[in-house]
């Protein structure tokens, strides 16, 4: 039995990263309420999930909380869920916030697996990432994290970013290598709606490398890292081995229960999906005045399920399974067409995208669907 | 007493027909400013968009002229395009006179010329009307020499007007009621109405528009139909204001309705003759022909679920439309559909348009193609309209294809661009008129399949918009024809198989390849799309696979926004056909019959 995963959205960076569309603002007078607020939230649901076994803070920039902050609020989430006795408990952490101490803090909290958002190691990268830390600076932190006993570090990297050589990129992944990370995610760069790179991008300040520059980066990606001995489990994960996997985002794929707490964050149980406002002024207002901070909320269609798990599987190294697709028409020719075209494997009773195949996962389960 | 004139309009696409109808009958205070739509003729809105007449729509206006004498005048409106010209000529057979309208900037076109032609066939009185003199491109000096040289009106006799401005107006009434004859015949002979169109009522089951020549006709009389005997009890009969008007009785000269319990439209035949059952007509009015499609298509639901709706939307619009005919069909590529024939291309647009919209139907048409004859080795001939029943080849001796004399009417330097227009399309047997200074018309024998594939388009384009265009069946005639197949990955997709002549082939299978290849979205795969004749592939092109649509980022559990936008891909592939692997847009089906340099 999968047991569900905790989320606990933290909406605070310092400042804003211009890809980035994620939920976070950068007053950070609003860190108390929300925190009050996110006390009362945990009240919500307590005793309805069960118990998890794993915890995630993610935002925003949870390593911005100082050290009576995250403890009030790891005191509320233990106090009011339970856990398995090995829970993964990760934080997401920006290279300018590790210090010896926080790393030590963090430990003495429960955190046993830090996520570290480096992207590049590359400076004018950084610069033009308008990251708050230098090169150097992640390095260091790298080695702090590690000297303090972190067997369980992800690095978080981006790569086919405007303008990028592929030399660039290779040395930064290189390096990275060279740390031997439990866990490597790289994440091709996405420009969405709102953001400031989109309307870089818009203005034709900014260009996105094209269809065949970005798989080549990703193909490249994908081969040097299994090269070194890293299992690329999702499109964009990497673990050194099968117990380093991300147990957390795993359950978002593969329709685990889930609850999301804090602005904006999503939560999924028995078929029912709802997410928070996406407002840290609105998320607390109704808190504070014993309202459900919920946005909105759908419930899943069986056919919903249905093409979740396929798009969800077909960006996993799982798969999907064989009798998922058995009801569309022209299944069987479709499927030997794909896998003529080296796009996707059969092992067993399931379907397994290959490197090629992930990278078309999009498409892929509109090619079953009626 | 009151009396009576029948006079129809004729003019060239854009002259102003409808918006004269229209002054005409606010004229005569049918119809208050209030209700006064623009064009209260067409209603249909594909006519209002297209600005042409389809169905035509008949009404009684009344006036009284200078001296006190009072008048029903039936204006007959009738349809303006070469798919209708038998409809017209129906019309026209209704009629004494007819008003000629020809704009005053654009002049004398190739349909005034052939509806002049058609007037004159009737002996109708013509009235030459120069309408929009108002624009200020307006040359009314060089039109009025036009109609006194190319058609040999006297120019004394021409009204200037401008419907849209109301101007001139009162002389065109003046005209209609002194020039045009009163209708003779005599109430007392027996029974003869020619039905010049047919309407369906929801409620009241089919309305026949008609021109009673001789006899009298009311309620409670037995009618019967020339052409198949079939017997029908009147129910009412009257005249069209803006909407129904019952009368005690038709007789001699009148122009007006009856409604007799017929269920549907085909059970009339436009041209029919209508006597009564007790004393029937010696012989029928003369001209009779039963309507012969001549373009036909086949149409399949865009989803294999609503073939009974877009059955049973066909069965409902032909209530309506006694010339489409229909019949099932069935495809490999696509399934159950319908094989439809057509009077020409607009008819056919016409049907697909309304189809869409007023049935709310989705489906897909094939490649027009025009009846084809093949004698077999056996002796047998047969006519094929569906590339499905192509014969073997090795059992055809001989084939033939329909032929039509097309007359084109340009300004002379458009000449060069028209020949090479009409060449391309195997046209043969060219002849020239020179009408009037600096004008041309060219007469082409062309096979009709020529024609029906976008040749309206590529002539208003290579001239710019001033050629006219208008064409004559003249037969059939021996053609070297081969059956095109387009493949789709290996696989035939029958629905875009046509029947071409052999020299034509290739220039087809290059196009339907190239078409293809813009219209049907890349895949996960490489797409081939050949051309073939038998086993022999002509012509062929790839849609190359497309190799990366995923975003990076699926995190934080928000998974329902990625689901959504799957969930727009999906409904957009609703609109696909799948053949074999491979989904096939709508429009692709669409696109291989339209000019790519436009």
């Amino acid at each position: 039995m999968d047991r569900p995963g905790l989320y606990v959205h933290v909406p605070f960076c310092r400042t804003k990263c211009p890809y980035c569309d994620f939920y976070s603002v950068t007053s950070l007078s609003q860190v108390p309420a929300w925190l009050d607020a996110l006390q009362r939230e945990v009240l919500i649901y307590k005793d309805r999930f069960g118990t998890f076994d794993s915890l995630y803070l993610g935002g925003g920039t949870p390593t911005i909380l100082g050290s009576r902050e995250l403890t009030q609020l790891m005191g509320a989430l233990f106090e009011d869920f339970s856990f398995t006795h090995d829970p993964e408990i990760t934080i997401e952490a920006n290279p300018d916030d590790i210090t010896k101490e926080k790393t030590v803090l963090l430990r003495d909290l429960g955190f046993n697996r830090i996520s570290l958002g480096v992207q590049s190691l590359n400076e004018k990268e950084l610069q033009f990432l308008k990251r708050r830390h230098s090169a150097k600076q992640a390095e260091e932190a790298i080695e702090v994290v590690q000297a303090s006993g972190y067997t369980n570090l992800g690095i978080d990297l981006m790569y086919a970013l405007p303008g990028q050589d592929e030399s660039v990129w290779m040395a930064t992944l290189r390096r990275i290598v060279g740390y031997n990370p439990a866990h490597i995610s790289c994440y091709q760069m996405t420009i969405s709606e709102g953001t400031p790179f989109y309307r870089m991008l818009r203005h034709g300040r900014i260009q996105a490398p094209g269809e065949e520059r970005e798989r080549a980066f990703f193909l490249l990606t994908s081969a040097y890292l299994e090269e070194n001995g890293y299992v690329h489990y999702e499109i964009s994960n990497f673990a050194r081995e099968e117990k380093t996997m991300s147990r957390h985002n795993i359950k978002y794929w593969r329709h685990v229960p889930y609850l999301g707490l804090g602005p904006a964050a999503h939560s999924f149980l028995n078929g029912l999906r709802w997410w928070n406002l996406r407002s840290v002024a609105g998320y607390c207002q109704a808190l504070d005045c014993g309202r459900s901070p919920i946005e909105d909320r759908e419930r899943l269609t069986e056919e919903q399920v249905w093409l979740e798990s396929l798009f969800l599987g077909f960006r996993t190294r799982e798969g999907i399974k064989r009798n998922l697709i058995e009801g569309s028409p022209n299944s069987g020719r479709t499927l030997r067409e794909i896998q003529s075209a080296g796009l996707v494997t059969l092992e067993g009773d399931r379907i397994i995208p290959t490197r090629k195949g992930f990278i078309l996962a999009d498409s892929l389960p509109l090619l079953f669907s009626h | 007493m009151t009396q009576i004139r029948n006079f129809s309009i004729i003019a060239h696409i854009d002259h102003g027909k409808s918006t004269l109808a229209d002054r005409l009958i606010q004229y005569t205070g049918l119809v208050s400013e209030r209700e006064f739509r623009d064009q209260i003729l067409d209603t249909m809105d594909l006519e209002r968009e297209r600005g042409i007449t389809i169905k035509s729509q008949t009404v009684t206006l009344p006036y009284t002229d200078r001296s006190g004498q009072e008048y029903d005048l039936n204006l007959i409106d009738t349809p303006g395009h070469v798919d209708f010209s038998y409809e017209v000529s129906r019309s026209l057979a209704s009629c004494e006179g007819v008003l000629l309208l020809v704009d005053a900037s654009q002049g004398i076109q190739a349909q005034t010329l052939a509806n002049l032609y058609l007037a004159m066939e009737h002996d109708l009185v013509i009235i030459p009307v120069i309408n929009k003199i108002d624009l200020p491109s307006a040359d009314v000096d060089r039109v009025k020499d036009e109609i006194e040289n190319e058609l040999g009106l006297d120019s004394d006799q021409i009204i200037l007007c401008s419907a849209k401005e109301g101007t001139g107006i009162e002389a065109v009434f003046e005209a209609i009621v002194n020039r045009i004859p009163s209708p003779s015949g005599k109430k007392d002979n027996p029974l003869t109405a020619l039905i010049f169109d047919a309407d369906y009522d929801l409620f009241r089951g089919v309305i026949i528009s008609c021109r009673v020549f001789d006899g009298t006709l009311g309620p409670g009389v037995i009618i019967r139909l020339m052409s198949n005997g079939a017997a029908y009890r009147v129910e009412e009969v009257g005249c069209f204001r803006l909407n129904r008007e019952p009368r005690d009785r038709l007789s001699a000269g009148d122009v007006g309705y009856v409604i007799a319990g017929i269920k549907t439209v085909s059970d009339t035949r436009v041209g029919d003759t209508i006597t009564l059952d007790g004393r029937p007509a010696p012989t029928a009015l003369p001209g009779f022909e039963e309507a012969k499609p001549v373009v036909f298509s086949s149409i399949y639901p865009i989803a294999s679920d609503d073939y009974h709706s877009l059955a049973e939307a066909l069965e409902k619009y032909k209530l309506n439309d006694a010339a489409l005919t229909y019949e099932k069909d069935s495809s490999a590529a696509l399934g159950q559909g319908f094989r439809c024939g057509f009077l020409g291309l607009l008819h056919l647009e016409i049907v697909q348009q309304r189809l869409e919209r007023e049935y709310d139907q989705s489906f897909i048409m094939t490649v027009p193609s025009v009846q084809y004859r093949f004698t077999l080795e056996d002796g047998h001939c047969i006519s094929v309209d569906n590339p499905q029943y192509y014969p073997d080849p090795v059992v055809i001796r001989g084939s033939e294809e329909p032929f039509i004399q097309a007359s084109i009417l340009i300004p002379e330097r458009y000449m060069g661009a028209v020949m090479k227009l009409c060449l391309d399309r195997r046209g043969e047997n060219s002849r020239f008129t020179y009408p009037s200074p600096g004008r041309i018309e060219i007469r082409f024998d062309m096979p009709l399949a020529e024609v029906i594939v976008d040749f309206y388009d590529r002539l208003k384009s290579v001239t710019q918009g001033y050629g006219s265009f208008d064409y004559d069946f003249i037969g059939y005639r021996e053609s070297d024809l081969v059956k095109l197949d387009i493949l789709v990955n290996g696989e035939k997709v029958d629905a875009l198989s046509i029947i071409v002549h052999k020299d034509r082939a290739r220039e087809w299978g290059v196009r339907a390849c190239d078409r293809l290849k813009d219209e049907i979205p890349r895949h996960q795969f490489k797409i081939a799309i050949q051309g073939a004749i038998g086993g022999k592939i002509i012509s062929r092109s790839t849609v190359s696979p497309f190799r990366k649509d995923v975003t990076a980022k699926c995190y934080g559990g928000d998974i329902t926004r990625k689901r959504k936008l799957l969930e727009k891909q999906k409904k957009g592939k609703k609109r696909m056909k799948i053949v074999g692997s491979v989904m096939i847009p709508q429009k692709a089906f669409v696109a291989i019959l339209k000019s790519k340099e436009e």
